[in-house]
């Protein structure tokens, strides 16, 4: 499953930063952050709880980069 | 410029002023003297400008992200304020700062110029209700709703016309400045403006659906498929950053030991805050953020302004096959012809030999009479063939009353009667399609288009897979192939027989035994083709090849006409495909026997059969395919409108764009690694390598800004 989140982060590599940190997280596919246009978006795992894992992935791309924000 | 600035960058900015201000003057007073006041002092420029790095540093550490740019930024500073050099720290800072605010405004501004540039977002509908009309959340609009767009609206839902007629400015969609006239029974897409009536429109689609909505998501979500060149800075900013920061580490350490054990030197303060000085340069530099920022900054650039051109492209990844592209294969139906049938040529009988004479005959009488009889003979039937001699009948007719004899409005200079001159085609399909009149309708009175006529018309015979005999003025009006001519024991004399050397499909027309002539009727080759050839070949592209399945002698013909390389021709679909791939296979072949880089392959269609072509090329580029899902879903980059020169300007700005990409890529790195080096040298002192990075940056982002004009 695919979702698409706007998030907002100052800087392009902030926002590459986010893309690996999301990316690592465990019940993520796949994820790609388009800094332009300001959203991310999840490929999630089969079977994985879309809310839980978006907490994760807040949580590991605010270690990354402090100033960032998802909105789910 | 204050005015379109975030709260955040407002901030930003007076703080840099507040600090350069402060800096300025704690430069000028004479501080030397109390070196604890000094110190004092300009830590309040240097906390005014650099809090919020300080803090993020220390998040950073928190979180174990040494490599954070705001720990490097911090630590570079604060190792300068520990040197002394308090003027230094704060201006790195300051700088750095400045660069921030410069890119995050640059950002925001092209964000917004896109955004304007692909303004056809509708912001409501007039909804048609029991209580009259009420405007209306697009979002909200069933399929099969009545909406009313007003002079001066933009058209929010893909919809058919009920009842009206304006024209459409549809610019924002196509990128074609000239106005669409529409009428009743006529699709409309969302996203265009209607300029001069009130229409009412059913719509057919939902908002989400509708043309305009696409657009913005295609467009919006084409960042997301990065470019190689994206993932290359991406994956080179991961590595590069602790790069910089051990050989830092290095130098602080080895640079003052290697130059006391080999080179003798006096060891002491001096000589480590040299060393460590140097060290911290290189921390300046050590952000990579200048060379990040560009390159997604030029691919939304450039795909945002081909988006208002009406040239989508799906991905930044894209971008770059389509500047790569060395070989075209074009479909020929609809991409570089129009894909609907029209009489091209009418050729009267030639009586012994004259040519000369019989070839000017055809822009008089003669013509005009073998024109009228076909479209009479044919008159019940509805197959396309038959209605393009009605039509071409009509416009003759309402060209005659106008008094320009012989000139057909829509095809003057070249005209109807320019001989055997323009090159003709059709669907190979269309010739034993063509005699199949519709039997029904045969029989009860003449098609209603035909009507003042049809007193003249008289009884209708059809003959299947031939043509028709009727009925005209008392004659027996034969109109068909040759088959039909033969039956009728009609003799075409050899000077008359150009069965061999047309391309289109021929309708022979005799009255009695006697031949006529016949009439040419084929798909018309689009006014740019042969243009946009010439054009693609002057973008750099080596081969354009044309599949098609029509017969040989047509896809020749075309292909001479348009000058294209090669033709492949009586293709079926599938056959298209196994083309295509030998096509591929032979471009990469003659690749890697020459040592060079392979171009790609793109494939040019209407979207219409060609979907698994589409989308096996390297880059599938679909035209006219606005409001057609299959094509869009199914190829790379998508042409809104059918012009195929807009093919050459897709390529030219993809180029652009790769261009950008690629001077920004190699300055940036150039500038650093140039900064890097005479920073370990002690060449380059802290404001050479804040100036480098700051200005690096600035111009990388001035220069991506130009992917977008």
């Amino acid at each position: 499953m695919k979702k698409t989140y706007k998030i907002d982060v100052d800087c392009a590599n902030c926002a590459n930063k986010m893309e690996e940190a999301a990316k690592k997280t465990p019940g993520v596919k796949d994820a790609v952050v388009n800094f332009m246009a300001l959203k991310m978006k999840v490929e999630f795992e089969d079977g994985a709880d879309v809310d839980s894992v978006m907490q994760k992935v807040i949580e590991n791309c605010k270690i990354v980069e402090d100033d960032c924000q998802i909105f789910l | 410029m204050m005015k379109t600035m975030t709260k955040k960058q407002k901030d930003l900015f007076f703080r840099i002023i507040a600090a350069a201000v402060l800096m300025a003057v704690l430069s000028i007073l004479p501080l030397r003297q109390y070196p604890l006041l000094r110190f004092v002092l300009f830590l309040v420029p240097y906390f005014t400008v650099g809090n919020d790095i300080l803090r993020k540093a220390v998040k950073g550490i928190k979180n174990r992200q040494v490599f954070d740019e705001n720990f490097l930024m911090a630590a570079a500073t604060v190792g300068a304020m520990a040197l002394g050099e308090y003027t230094e720290g704060v201006a790195v800072m300051l700088f750095y700062q400045i660069g921030e605010l410069f890119q995050s405004y640059a950002v925001g501004k092209s964000r917004r110029n896109i955004s304007d540039l692909m303004d056809i977002r509708p912001d409501y509908a007039n909804l048609e209700t029991e209580e009259g009309v009420e405007e209306a959340d697009p979002d909200d609009i069933e399929v099969g709703s009545i909406i009313q767009i007003r002079p001066g609206e933009r058209v929010p839902i893909d919809g058919v016309i009920v009842e009206g007629t304006s024209s459409l400015d549809t610019a924002a969609l196509t990128g074609e400045s000239l106005p669409r006239d529409v009428a009743a029974g006529e699709t409309i897409l969302s996203g265009s403006i209607n300029l001069s009536g009130l229409l009412r429109v059913k719509t057919t689609k939902e908002f989400e659906e509708s043309t305009a909505s696409r657009i913005l998501d295609l467009v919006e979500n084409a960042g997301t498929r990065k470019a190689r060149s994206e993932q290359f800075i991406s994956k080179f900013a991961r590595w590069y950053t602790p790069a910089v920061c051990y050989s830092a580490l290095a130098l602080a350490i080895l640079g003052p030991v290697v130059s006391m054990l080999l080179l003798k030197q006096p060891g002491g303060r001096e000589l480590w805050s040299d060393w460590i000085y140097r060290a911290l340069t290189f921390l300046v530099i050590s952000c990579p953020c200048a060379i990040v920022v560009s390159i997604p900054l030029t691919f939304f650039g450039g795909i945002g302004g081909a988006g208002s051109k009406g040239i989508l492209i799906k991905g930044a990844n894209f971008m770059e096959t389509l500047a790569n592209v060395r070989t075209i294969v074009f479909d020929k139906t609809g991409t570089l012809t129009k894909g609907n049938f029209a009489v091209t040529k009418i050729c009267p009988a030639m009586e012994g030999g004259s040519t000369a004479a019989a070839l000017q005959a055809g822009d008089g009488e003669a013509a005009d009479r073998l024109l009228e009889y076909a479209a009479l003979a044919e008159s019940y039937s509805s197959h396309p063939i038959s209605r393009s001699l009605k039509e071409a009948y009509e416009n003759r007719a309402a060209a005659l009353d106008k008094g320009l004899t012989g000139k057909a409005p829509e095809n003057k200079g070249a005209g109807l009667t320019a001989a055997c001159g323009k090159a003709p085609e059709n669907k190979e399909a269309a010739l034993t399609a063509a005699p199949e009149k519709n039997l029904e309708k045969g029989g009860f009175g003449p098609a209603a288009d035909c009507g003042k006529s049809a007193s003249r018309v008289g009884d209708t015979e059809e003959i299947s897979g031939k043509g028709v005999i009727t009925e005209v003025d008392g004659l027996r009006i034969g109109a068909g192939n040759l088959k039909l001519m033969q039956e009728l024991g009609v003799l075409i004399t050899e000077e008359n027989d150009h069965s061999d050397v047309e391309t289109g499909t021929l309708v022979h027309v005799c009255a009695g035994s006697e031949y006529l002539g016949h009439i040419v009727i084929a798909d018309e080759i689009k006014p740019h083709a042969a243009e946009a050839v010439r054009e693609l070949r002057e973008a750099g592209v080596s081969k354009t090849v044309m599949l098609t399945g029509d017969a040989e002698a047509i896809a020749c013909r075309v292909a001479e006409k348009l000058g294209i390389d090669e033709y492949h021709a009586g293709l079926l679909p599938a056959d298209k495909v196994t083309r295509l791939e030998k096509l591929l296979s032979e471009t990469s072949g003659r690749a890697s026997s020459k040592g060079g880089k392979a171009g790609t392959l793109a494939f040019v269609g209407d979207g219409i059969n060609d979907a698994p072509v589409l989308s096996r090329a390297d880059i599938g580029i679909a035209m006219g395919a606005l409001g057609s899902d299959a094509a869009i879903e199914a190829a790379d980059v998508v042409l809104m409108d059918d012009d195929p020169l807009k093919i050459s300007s897709a390529i030219r700005l993809a180029r652009k764009c790769i261009r950008i990409v690629n001077e920004n890529i190699w300055f940036a790195i150039g500038v650093k690694f140039a900064c890097l080096l005479l920073g370990a040298l002690g060449i380059a002192n802290m404001w050479l390598a804040i100036f480098a990075d700051v200005g690096v940056m600035v111009l990388c982002v001035l220069n991506a800004i130009r992917a977008l004009v």
